[in-house]
Order: structure tokens, then sequence, then C-alpha cells
């Protein structure tokens, strides 16, 4: 056991309202610059939708992610020789119009305009060309467009779903769509890393987070095709990639990464896993129906002394041991089992989970012509839920429908439970039924229902210390420099006249 | 004199620049080291340009090496005359698709707004020195035959004298052939030969010395510590790091 500790997150998407902040929040501290204008680390998208870049989930046509080659996995679309060969021309990389092309308004023109009879306008130019532009397409085009024919039509996922389940999705009753924001993974097998020839991307030891050295990148631009997320961006103007930092010089003082901070729904939570780096190539490879359940197996039980053992062996700090106890990303995903990893038939080993939307329940018209709120008929189960499974099972397991179901179920029995407490109108047999068919007590469902409902912001990011100030022990003997200047000065710090 | 210059000494002004400017670019501002692609603002005409221009350029410079590394090797190969033949022609087609592909590549800068706009003066000198190094080789090949031989029968002892630090420069000098064009064009080739070299820490040509071969052999996953945790948690160690262990202090 080589145990090693993570960063992840949780997002819950019934808890998504669409709003986008996260990412404004993130493009404000982090691609508010020239050449990266373009780039949204933190983006939310429609589901049903194509996405950002367009229709990114497509491998057939951007080729990203890991393909299992016997008891090992190697990149789709690069690596040593796909790579090399492809090195002065990327046939598979996404270009500038797959994004969209990043415009302002000309506003001043709104104020020197001449007076007339018409409005004045402000043009949309290019943020590139500077040429006034139509704008084709941008970071969000497909919001709330759920059912049009261009984008929520053109959903990846409907391969899986036959033509009937399809027409069912965009039946007007029974339209359905939910937001999944995105950001990069930080994965345990990640692919951008190993797609990258000249070593500039590496995954951080203490915390997992993935990064790009700037100073080593030279524009091979593999990055951005192996990332089956699309979450590597190149920066066209300083011939750089770029990604999500998990803003790391947050994390490192204890403080939330901006998305997660600033999330109006609230609903990502982030801590620490302990995982079992010695598994990751095994797992990775398995077969792609247990690819699940073999992900969610690399992560070790914190409060296990066997665990705990390995980890003092490997240097973990107590207080990163103690953060991966109190853990909300242990207790959604491992205690909980109601959150999942997006496409993990893509063999990244992704850390950031979804707790799938159970979307709003229906009421039905009773015969008195008001809306039918009894619980009885309101909660009704998992299988009369608007978004067929089908849909999430392509998104969240790699196929697998009882996977979903499971999770639906859990979440179904904290809604009746938390009725049964608060209208109290569902009847003890009822109850019973859906808790013992979840397999959940009430005591869990408080918990879930607290840590989703009322947690506080300390419950919801658990950062443990980086410790960033032990690094200095690796080089100097804190001794010897007592009394001294201190550790940022080259000179003394002299008086001035 | 011009002779002396362009071969006796532009050989070793070009070397100096070049290692003292790399390495120091290299290491003072890796920044700016990068191949500066411009495929994300524009693929599809790439793709032609970029690949004729790339793959000829490195058959042609691995030819060139061999030439340089085992002169004899060559000189055993063009013994046969098919052999001299399969050799200059497949040369001279690796440089026609250089030409070519260097030709697509300055359309595509001077015809695409957005790569304009990713445009610097040193992609033009880049441009220009390619351009009459690719020219200059495909004259030697077609005036002065067979090129293949002569290099490794002229070039290559002239380029060891340069590396040997006492450059023969008579051998270039003093090359006599019925040719005017075919000499003309050899000094040319030369020289621009030497002038890419010198200006390689000022140009995007930084890109091929950082070529990524080490890609080869690397583990696909690259996992970096800040610091060493076993040692730093460890109370033995009092002042773990470079050891100044407590007892020698
Ligand atoms: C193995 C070595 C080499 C590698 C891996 C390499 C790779 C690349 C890459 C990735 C680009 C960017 C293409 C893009 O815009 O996406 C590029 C551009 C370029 N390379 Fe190379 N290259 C190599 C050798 C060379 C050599 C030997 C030369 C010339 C002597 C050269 C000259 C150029 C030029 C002029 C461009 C600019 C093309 C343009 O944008 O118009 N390269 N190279
Ligand atoms: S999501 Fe993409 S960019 Fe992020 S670690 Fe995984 S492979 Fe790399
Ligand atoms: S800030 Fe939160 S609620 Fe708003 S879009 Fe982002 S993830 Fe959803």
């Amino acid at each position: 056991m080589n145990v090693r500790s993570q960063i992840s997150m949780v997002f819950h998407l019934d808890k998504c309202i669409g709003c986008h902040t996260c990412s404004v929040a993130c493009k404000n501290i982090w691609t508010d610059r020239k050449g990266a204008e373009y780039m949204w680390w933190n983006n939310v998208e429609t589901k049903p939708g194509t996405g950002y870049p367009t229709k990114w989930e497509d491998q057939d046509i951007y080729q990203g992610g890991w393909v299992k080659n016997g008891d090992t996995v190697s990149l789709k679309g690069a690596g040593k020789l796909k790579g090399l060969k492809n090195i002065f021309h990327n046939p598979n990389m996404p270009v500038l119009d797959d994004y969209y092309e990043p415009w302002a308004y000309r506003y001043q023109d709104l104020f020197d305009a001449p007076e007339g009879n018409d409005q004045p306008i402000g043009r949309a130019v290019s943020l590139i060309t500077g040429e006034p532009m139509e704008i084709q397409a941008g970071p969000n085009w497909d919001d709330d467009l759920s059912g049009t024919p261009d984008y929520a039509r053109q959903d990846v996922n409907f391969k899986h779903l036959s033509k009937a389940e399809q027409e069912a999705m965009f039946q007007l009753e029974k339209m359905t769509f939910h937001y999944l924001p995105r950001i990069c993974n930080h994965c345990l097998n990640p692919a951008c890393v190993g797609s990258c020839p000249s070593g500039a991307l590496y995954k951080r030891g203490e915390d997992g987070v993935v990064l790009i050295n700037q100073e080593r990148c030279r524009a091979w631009r593999m990055c951005v095709t192996a990332c089956p997320y699309k979450k590597s961006y190149y920066n066209w103007n300083t011939g750089k990639s770029e990604k999500c930092v998990l803003c790391y010089p947050r994390l490192e003082s204890a403080q939330a990464p901006a998305c997660m901070h600033s999330c109006v729904g609230r609903i990502r939570y982030l801590g620490v896993m302990l995982y079992d780096a010695d598994q990751i190539q095994a797992v990775a490879s398995c077969d792609e129906s247990q690819i699940v359940d073999r992900h969610l197996g690399i992560y070790l039980d914190p409060h296990d002394p066997a665990v705990i053992k390995a980890a003092k062996i490997n240097g973990i700090a107590d207080s990163t041991i103690k953060a991966a106890q109190n853990s909300p990303v242990y207790k959604f995903v491992k205690e909980w089992k109601i959150a999942l990893p997006l496409h993990p038939e893509f063999r990244t080993l992704p850390n950031l989970f979804y707790v799938p939307p159970l979307l709003p329940a229906m009421a039905s018209v009773s015969e008195d012509g008001k809306y039918d709120t009894v619980s009885e008929h309101l909660l009704t189960g998992v299988e009369k839920l608007r978004v067929p499974i089908r849909y999430l099972s392509s998104l969240f397991t790699a196929g697998n429908d009882q996977k979903v179901v499971d999770v639906f179920k859990r979440l179904h029995a904290v809604r009746v439970s938390r009725r049964n407490t608060t209208v109290k109108d569902v009847s003890e047999s009822q109850l019973n039924s859906v808790m013992n068919d979840a397999g959940i007590d009430v005591h869990m469902a408080n918990a879930i229902f607290r840590l989703t409902s009322l947690a506080t912001f300390e419950e919801r990011f658990v950062i443990p210390a980086a410790h960033r100030e032990e690094a200095i022990e690796m080089l100097e003997n804190t001794g010897d420099y007592k009394g001294s200047t201190g550790f940022g000065f080259k000179e003394k710090p002299a008086r001035g006249l | 004199m011009l002779d002396f210059l362009l071969f006796g000494a532009l050989p070793y002004v070009a070397l100096a620049v070049m290692l003292i400017g790399s390495i120091y670019r290299y290491t003072k501002n890796g920044f700016q080291v990068s191949s500066l692609s411009s495929q994300f603002l524009e693929g599809r005409q790439l793709f032609f340009g970029s690949q004729f221009f790339h793959w000829g350029m490195i058959m042609l410079f691995l030819g060139h090496l061999i030439g340089f590394l085992i002169p004899s090797a060559v000189l055993a190969w063009n013994g046969d005359p098919v052999r001299l033949l399969v050799l200059e022609f497949s040369a001279f087609g690796f440089a026609l698709s250089s030409l070519i592909g260097i030709l697509l590549l300055i359309k595509r800068r001077l015809t695409t707004k957005r790569i304009q706009m990713v445009s610097n003066n040193m992609d033009y000198v880049v441009y220009a020195v390619i351009l009459v190094q690719i020219i200059s080789g495909l004259a030697v090949a077609y005036y002065g035959r067979w090129g293949s031989n002569w290099f490794a029968s002229v070039m290559t002892p002239y380029l060891r004298s340069v590396f040997a630090f006492n450059p023969n420069v008579d051998v270039i000098a003093q090359l006599s052939t019925s040719n005017e064009m075919a000499l003309l064009m050899v000094k040319t080739h030369i020289t621009s030969a030497f002038v890419i070299i010198g200006i390689i820490p000022f140009t995007r040509f930084v890109h091929f010395l950082v070529a990524p071969v080490d890609y080869i052999w690397r583990k696909y996953q690259l996992v970096i510590w800040n610091w060493n945790n076993k040692e730093i948690r460890n109370s033995r160690n009092y002042f773990p790091g470079k050891s100044r262990d407590f007892r020698n202090n």
C-alpha cells in the first residue's frame, strides 16, 4: 500500500442553479489576460447539450483519454508514437472555432456617435484580430437550450439512447435539463501528464494538484488533445498551455478555490481523499464494466488503523489524515455512495464527483383541478423520473444503469425521510419500504440532508494545512539562522538614513 | 579575405552566439522557449505546410549528419551509380518537400489575419534564411553533381577542421569547379547555414534545440514533490535536508 493524499471534490448537481458565478470568479482571477480570453477553466454547461468546446465528450473527434491495452492503458490520440508522429501538426487538436472567438464591444462608439435618427450601436470586435465580427458562439452558447436541434439534440451521450428514449426526453411536458459545472478533475491517472513530450505537466505529490510548468512547456500542445475533458487549454499569445490550478495558492493558505468559495448554490465540496497509488495502473486498465467500482475502491478508509499507519510511513502529516477523516468528499463518495465520477470510461480516474440530479418531482393534477402534492403521489419511485436513467448512466457510470438507480434510491429516500419529519404525511410502511430499498437509515438520511442543505463553510471545505512552512527545513538548518536576519533577506535589512 | 570572414570567422561567431545565447535564454528565460505553435488559430493550411516542411527538413538534417559523422559510408554507398541516384533523388525530393512546405507556411502567415496577430519580424527573418538555405541547397544539387559525394569528401573535412579549431578555409576558398553557379551556391549554402545557427537564440529556432527526445524513454506519469515527506517528519532528523545533522554541527 502506497498511501497518497489527494484533494478531491464533489459537485451536487441538484443544487446548481446555473448562475455561472463560479466561471466568472475563476475568469477574474486567472484567465482575464491576452491569449486566455477564450479559456474557462471552470465552465457550466447545460445538459443535454454539446458543451464547451463543442462535443468535447466525443472522443471519436478529439481522441482524448486512455484506452485499455491488455493489462495497461495507452493514450487514445497521443503518447510516444502517435504524439511524436503528429507533433508538427496535431490532427485531433481543437482549434479556436471549436471553442468560440472571444469578443468585446466598441462601447466608445456609443458615446462618440454623431447625433442622428438612429440609436448608436457598439459593434462586436474580435479580441484576437480586433476586427468587427459576427458572433457565432460563446462559452455557454447552449445555456438553457434544452430541446433545441442545434444543441440539445446533438448531445454526444445520445449515442447510447434509442430514438424513442431520445424523443421522450424532448416531449414538452417532460422536458428536462440540468447544469453540469466542470473544472479540471486533477485525475489520478492524468492523460495530460502522460501526453506531454517535454514533461512540463506533473502531479504534485503532496496534494495531487495537476500543474503545467510554464517554463518547460514548449507548445507541443499534446495535453490539449489528450485531456478527454478538454481542460487543458492553449494560450495562443504566449505559446504555452494552461490549465486549472485548483487555486493552489489559496488552498495552501486554507482558503477554498475561488469557484467553490463563490458558488451561489453551495453545490461544491472539497476535501482530502487517501488513495493507494500502487493500484493506479490496475484500476485504470480494468474492464469497463468494473471501472466505477474499481475507481471508487482505490480510495482508502482514513479511519482504518492500517491505512493510518501506512499513511504515516509515507510521511503524510497528522493534520492531513485528520482532514481526510472529516472529508465531505469521503462521505458523499464512500460512506453514502451518492456521488459518481464524470465519464469514468475515459480512464483518467478523475477526482471530481457528481451527485447526479434527481430533478424535480412531478406533481400531477388531481380531479378537482389542483396540484396533487400528497407525498404518496408526489414522491413516487425513481422509475417515474423525468430524465432517462440511460442518459445519466452514459454521463456518470459508463453505461451502468443500476449504479445510477442505486444513487437515486438513496436521494429519494432522503426526501421521503425529510418529508416524514417536516410534513408528516408519509405512512410508516412507505417510509420503511423506501429506506430499506435504498439501504440507508434515518440517521444517514439526516446526515445527508444536513451536509446537502445546511452545511457551513467549514463543513463543505475541509482543507488540510499545506505545511509549506516545513519546506524550508529541507533546505536550511533553521537553528543556524536563529537571531540572524531571517530567511527572506539576502542581506541585513539596514536601517535607512 | 571575404572567404576567411565567411568560412573562418563566421562559424565561430555563430557557434559562440548560439551556445551562449541559447543557454542564457534557456536558463534565464525558459518561458520564452517554445515552438510558438499557431495551430490553434489556423489548422488546415498548417497541416500541409508544416508536415511537408518539417519531414523534409528532418530528413535533410539527418542526411547531413550522416555525411558528417560517417563520410566513408556515404562514399561507399555512392560507389554504385544506381544507389548514388537513389540518394541524390531522395535528397532532392526532401528539399522540394521543404520548399513547398515553407512556401505554404509563408502564404498562410501572410494571408491569415489571425496568424498575422501572432507574427513578429523574426518570423519573417526565419522564413528568409530558410528560403535561401533550401534554394541554395537545391541549386547545389542541380549544378554541382554529385552533392552527396562532394559533401562527404570536401565539406566533412572542412566542418571537422572547424570543430577542431583549425579551420581549413582553403578547401572552400580554393574550390574549383567548371560551374561558377555551383560555386556560388555552395558558398551561399554554407554561409546561410551558419547564419541560421547564429540566430537560433533570437528566433523560434530554439524549438528544435528542445526537441522532446527524452519523451521516448520517460515514464508516462510524472509526480513531483515539493519536499520529501518521509524525511521531514522523521523525528530522528533534527535538521533534515542537506543533512546538516545535529552531530556534525
Ligand atoms: C524534431 C525537431 C522539431 C520539432 C519537434 C518541431 C516542431 C515544431 C512545431 C510543433 C511547430 C509549431 C507548428 C504550429 O504552428 O503548430 C514548429 C514550427 C516551425 N518549425 Fe519546427 N520542429 C522541429 C524542427 C525544425 C527544424 C529543423 C526547423 C528549421 C530548420 C524548423 C522550423 C520551423 C519553423 C520555421 C516553424 C514555423 C512555422 C510557421 O508557423 O510558419 N523546425 N516546429
Ligand atoms: S481533467 Fe484533464 S487536464 Fe485535468 S488532470 Fe485530468 S486529464 Fe489532466
Ligand atoms: S456558482 Fe455554483 S450554482 Fe452557480 S453555476 Fe457555478 S456551480 Fe452552479
